[in-house]
């Protein structure tokens, strides 16, 4: 009750005394925290979906051997120069050197979730007189589970790997007409097996529904003619944003080719940031308006009390209490802004989920206001409140005590 | 016994916009003194300086040139924090347009200055604000809004409130210049009663030479200069 008994009390009764330009000024501020909070939640749904589409079907780090290079014919002798023409090499399929030893290496990797070799290649699938052009990988299911959740992508069938097996894209199943139990021949340059079909996928994004067939690790590699190999290794991280640090840091220290998800997602990264970076300014804006908002209700107010400032003043009140006394207003607007602001947001994200939703009739996808950016927001705006309020605080301090009275 | 008073003003000077092409000094070397428990009426024409006067004893402006010691404590050189401290401590004040926070009911309005020393008022400062509305006659009214009070009801919360922290000396600025006769009346009464129970000291601007003669001595200000000083006999106050 003591702290800033007085400020409070003072502060108060004066918000309550401007009913309604305190109304109007909380329900602004109520507006602002409820763009800035829904814009958030928006953007960190969005965002969180999109990057769940995205890497839901690809690994967030991927480990391939180096590429080959072409060994000069000669050394370069001193003071020479040597003009050559190279041309680069047709880079054939290579097997990341030792990498079952690899693999505990990168498992106890801090950050590191799941690891998996894996064998691709291109052939083509062929039933009956059809065939199609095929991305063929070969995988340890387990492992692999883990990196893309292959079983939640089922939508046929059940994910099944044993040798003779095989796992096709939803799309391309179509396209030859194939149902789980059917058989294909996978075709490769060198060999060619029959195998039987277990489940269809939906990989997310249809290119790639209709082009992959998931094989066993050991087919793929006799299929491709890598017995004992693995084209590449592939990591999930548990922050996907790590997965750039990770990356740079395995590139120093082994000898191999690293491509992280922002680099083979380039431009969905740069889209991701332009989006962060627009909503940052939107946020910056409403806060400003809110801010000003706030200043220029108290400025008002400050000018209206001149003379019971002055009779404060006179009575005693020093001019830290009377700079407090409109601090808190600022604060009191503020909080009871962000409050009913949040409640807002709440009802906005409720309403979003609610009747927003994509042609299946399914939410578009998942949006909430966690405690967390509530709290966050309502802190922010709090704080505003209360720096809205510094300027015409200061004006009401430093008022002359007997000039305030004679007005 | 000291014979020390309790306000000292020595050669009180005071100009306005010092240095400045309007520059204008309104008071010319004032000396007062004013012994505690002492009922003061300042008197004379508009712009003679009482107000200006009153504020630099009340600590609200101050002085250009000259000196100042209340209870034996010189003022000039204070500090802004140190001036608000005294006034909190040895003042109160009781203006011409009552001067009541609008947002308070009249006990809080007279509560206002515990609650501004301490952060919070006490039963007993609750207590002590509801016996001074009482001793106003304003025992039945400690929950209305100044809004919902006559003039004269409004000046005696001013009164309760000038008086609540028992300061030993109120400076009162045209008390009664926004009230009717007989409310006038009633409030001047008030204010002699107050002095007379409590010894408190008064300094009462007035234009009004009938209030002027019921006060214990009668100080004339003409043209920033104390033109006249003297006690009030019986005479004076039966001639008006």
């Amino acid at each position: 009750m003591g702290w800033l008994g007085f400020e409070r009390q003072v502060a108060v009764r004066f918000l309550r005394e401007g009913r309604m330009q305190t109304l109007l000024i909380i329900v602004g501020v109520a507006a602002g925290v409820a763009v800035i909070a829904y814009i958030s939640a928006l953007i960190a749904g969005l965002q969180a979906n999109t990057l769940k589409k995205t890497l839901g079907a690809q690994p967030h780090i991927s480990i391939q051997a180096p590429d080959d290079v072409v060994t000069p014919a000669a050394l370069r002798a001193q003071g020479t120069t040597v003009l050559s023409e190279v041309q680069v090499r047709a880079q054939r399929l290579r097997t990341v050197a030792n990498w079952q030893a690899l693999i505990p290496v990168l498992e106890r990797l801090p950050g590191v979730a799941a690891v998996s070799p894996m064998v691709s290649g291109s052939g083509l699938a062929l039933r009956g007189e059809a065939s199609q052009a095929i991305s063929l990988q070969g995988v340890d299911l387990e492992r692999f589970d883990r990196i893309v959740g292959l079983r939640s992508k089922v939508v046929s069938g059940t994910a099944r790997l044993a040798p003779g097996e095989a796992i096709v894209g939803r799309e391309l199943a179509a396209d030859l007409g194939l149902r789980v139990g059917d058989r294909l021949r996978v075709q490769t340059t060198g060999s060619s097996e029959v195998v039987q079909v277990t489940a269809l996928v939906d990989l997310g994004v249809k290119e790639l529904n209709r082009r992959t067939v998931i094989v066993p690790l050991r087919s793929a590699q006799n299929l491709l003619g890598l017995p004992g190999g693995a084209t590449n290794v592939d990591l999930t991280v548990r922050d996907v944003w790590a997965a750039q640090a990770i990356g740079e840091q395995l590139r120093r220290e082994l000898p191999y080719q690293f491509e992280t998800w922002q680099e083979s997602n380039a431009q969905l990264v740069s889209a991701l940031n332009a989006q962060s970076i627009s909503t940052s300014l939107i946020r910056a804006v409403v806060l400003v308006v809110v801010v000003l908002g706030i200043a220029s209700v108290l400025v008002v107010s400050v000018v209206q009390k001149q003379r019971e400032i002055g009779i404060l003043r006179a009575m005693g009140a020093t001019r830290g209490q009377v700079l407090r006394v409109f601090l808190v207003q600022g604060a009191v607007v503020g909080a009871l802004g962000s409050v009913l602001g949040v409640g807002l947001a709440w009802v906005m994200v409720a309403l979003f989920t609610h009747f927003v939703r994509g042609a299946d009739g399914l939410p578009l996808f998942n949006i909430s206001l966690p405690p967390s950016l509530a709290l966050q927001v309502a802190a922010v705006a709090t704080v505003c409140g209360v720096l809205a309020a510094i300027a015409p605080a200061r004006r009401a301090a430093a008022m002359d005590p007997a000039q305030a009275i004679r007005i | 016994m000291s014979t020390q008073p309790l306000i000292d003003l020595k050669q009180v000077h005071k100009t306005y916009n010092l240095g400045l092409p309007n520059e204008a000094e309104v008071l010319h070397g004032i000396d007062l003194q004013v012994n505690t428990g002492e009922f003061i009426a300042l008197m004379g024409p508009s712009g003679s300086g009482k107000s200006t006067l009153l504020n630099i004893v009340g600590l609200l402006e101050r002085m250009t040139v000259g000196h100042y010691q209340l209870q034996g404590e010189e003022m000039v050189g204070l500090d802004d924090a140190g001036l608000t401290m005294r006034r909190r401590r040895l003042l109160g004040f009781v203006f011409q347009f009552h001067h009541l926070l609008p947002a308070f009911t009249a006990l809080e309005n007279v509560t206002l200055p515990a609650l501004m020393a301490e952060g919070r008022v006490s039963d007993a400062q609750r207590d002590h604000a509801k016996e001074l509305l009482d001793s106003v006659g304003l025992s039945a009214a400690l929950n209305k809004r100044p809004s919902e009070l006559s003039g004269g009801m409004q000046q005696r919360v001013a009164i309760a409130r000038a008086l609540v922290m028992n300061p030993p000396l109120v400076l009162a600025d045209e008390p009664t210049g926004n009230l009717d006769t007989a409310s006038s009346d009633d409030v001047f009464v008030l204010l002699r009663r107050m002095h007379a129970e409590r010894g408190t000291s008064f300094v009462v601007v007035t234009h009004d030479p009938r209030l002027g003669a019921r006060c214990d001595r009668l100080v004339e200000l003409v043209d920033g200069k104390i033109s006249s000083d003297e006690p009030v006999t019986r005479a004076d106050a039966s001639k008006v």
